[in-house]
């Protein structure tokens, strides 16, 4: 190395970390990826919510399908409540998590909000969530036919999350498993 | 000036109160699975708020783990398999002190393999820095001679 370009070094050292800085503003540190990718949802046995008969892991599989935490002590689930229910008016199977909630609360919800949800897992306790690695409502999981976990998306689903990463891997979902 | 007394002592008996509820106590069969309590709610981040440990985070979700903590410890579980659990749930993320290994190692050995490097750097410095020295103060037999001359000198003045 020319004693020019030594002169240089220092230069050349900051623009690196600049870059490497700069690019870690745009990332996001809540956005983790979840032990579960590419598993399958772990087994459960608990009420559905409203009805008397009691959910497993195998009632969410058949198809590619959302798999969406919510409860009526979350702000965000009232914000995203419309866009599920516009989505599951245009088909997309929508299974809820009701998580450490009021069965009573979260009915009146539903009947005063609409029902976007094929049906509702009561996780009263939030064993499921926990088992799940949820760490707060709304969480959205796309599961794949068999129940394989492929993706969560924490937080809001709104049409920019659902248009730019969601519908995507659905619809890639929607053709591997041929039900389309 | 009584009831000025008395009111202070009501309003502190309210705080005191707020300060209990924060953080839950729970009871332990023996002082041993209490001292790992303590341990592993340090060692354990919470997922929620991502820059403190579920000892001293009041998310929900550090109150849910906190609480199968005490259950896993006084069913008899190892710190390895409550690490195991929570780390199946939520991911490496959930530790504050990495497990040695996989994509891990690249945390764990940066810091040494960055310090040897430096090493490397200083030693390659300090040798051309030497040898530039001693080609360039090298004295000539002449300049040799009268430094020995005032070396002496300085000798015999002392």
């Amino acid at each position: 190395m020319g004693p020019r370009l030594k002169l240089f070094l220092p230069l050349i050292l900051f623009a690196l970390l600049a870059i490497i800085l700069f690019r870690g503003l745009g990332l996001d540190p809540s956005e983790m990826p979840s032990a579960l990718i590419d598993r399958p949802l772990p087994a459960f046995s608990l009420p559905a919510l409203g009805e008397a008969r009691l959910l497993s892991e195998a009632d969410v599989t058949g198809q590619p399908a959302l798999l969406n935490i919510w409860a009526t002590w979350c702000p965000s689930c009232r914000v995203e409540h419309p866009y599920l229910q516009q989505l599951a008016d245009k088909g997309v199977p929508i299974f809820g998590i009701n998580y450490k909630d009021d069965d009573s609360a979260a009915q009146r919800w539903l009947d005063e909000l609409g029902n976007p949800y094929r049906f509702n897992i009561a996780d009263r306790e939030g064993t499921l969530g926990l088992d799940m690695g949820v760490y707060g409502a709304p969480e959205t999981y796309l599961l794949d036919a068999r129940g394989v976990v492929r993706y969560r998306h924490v937080g809001v689903v709104d049409e920019n999350v659902w248009q730019t990463i969601l519908e995507p891997l659905y619809l890639k979902l929607v053709k591997e498993s041929g039900t389309l | 000036m009584r009831i000025m007394r008395q009111l202070l002592l009501a309003g502190l008996v309210l705080i005191a109160g707020q300060a209990i509820a924060l953080i839950e106590t729970y009871e332990f069969s023996t002082p041993e699975l209490e001292a790992r309590y303590q341990q592993l709610s340090e060692e354990l981040r919470c997922p929620k708020c991502q820059n403190q440990n579920i000892a001293d985070s009041n998310a929900p979700i550090a109150q849910d783990l906190r609480k199968l903590l005490h259950q896993q410890l006084e069913q008899g579980a190892s710190d390895g398999e409550i690490l195991e659990y929570m780390v199946a749930r939520y991911g490496e993320f959930v530790r504050y002190r990495p497990r040695f290994g996989g994509a891990n190692l690249v945390l764990w050995l940066a810091p040494i393999l960055l310090l040897c490097a430096a090493f490397v750097v200083l030693i390659i410095t300090l040798r051309s820095r030497s040898k530039t020295a001693t080609g360039t103060t090298l004295l000539s037999a002449q300049e040799q001679a009268r430094l020995q001359s005032l070396l002496a000198k300085a000798e015999q003045d002392t």
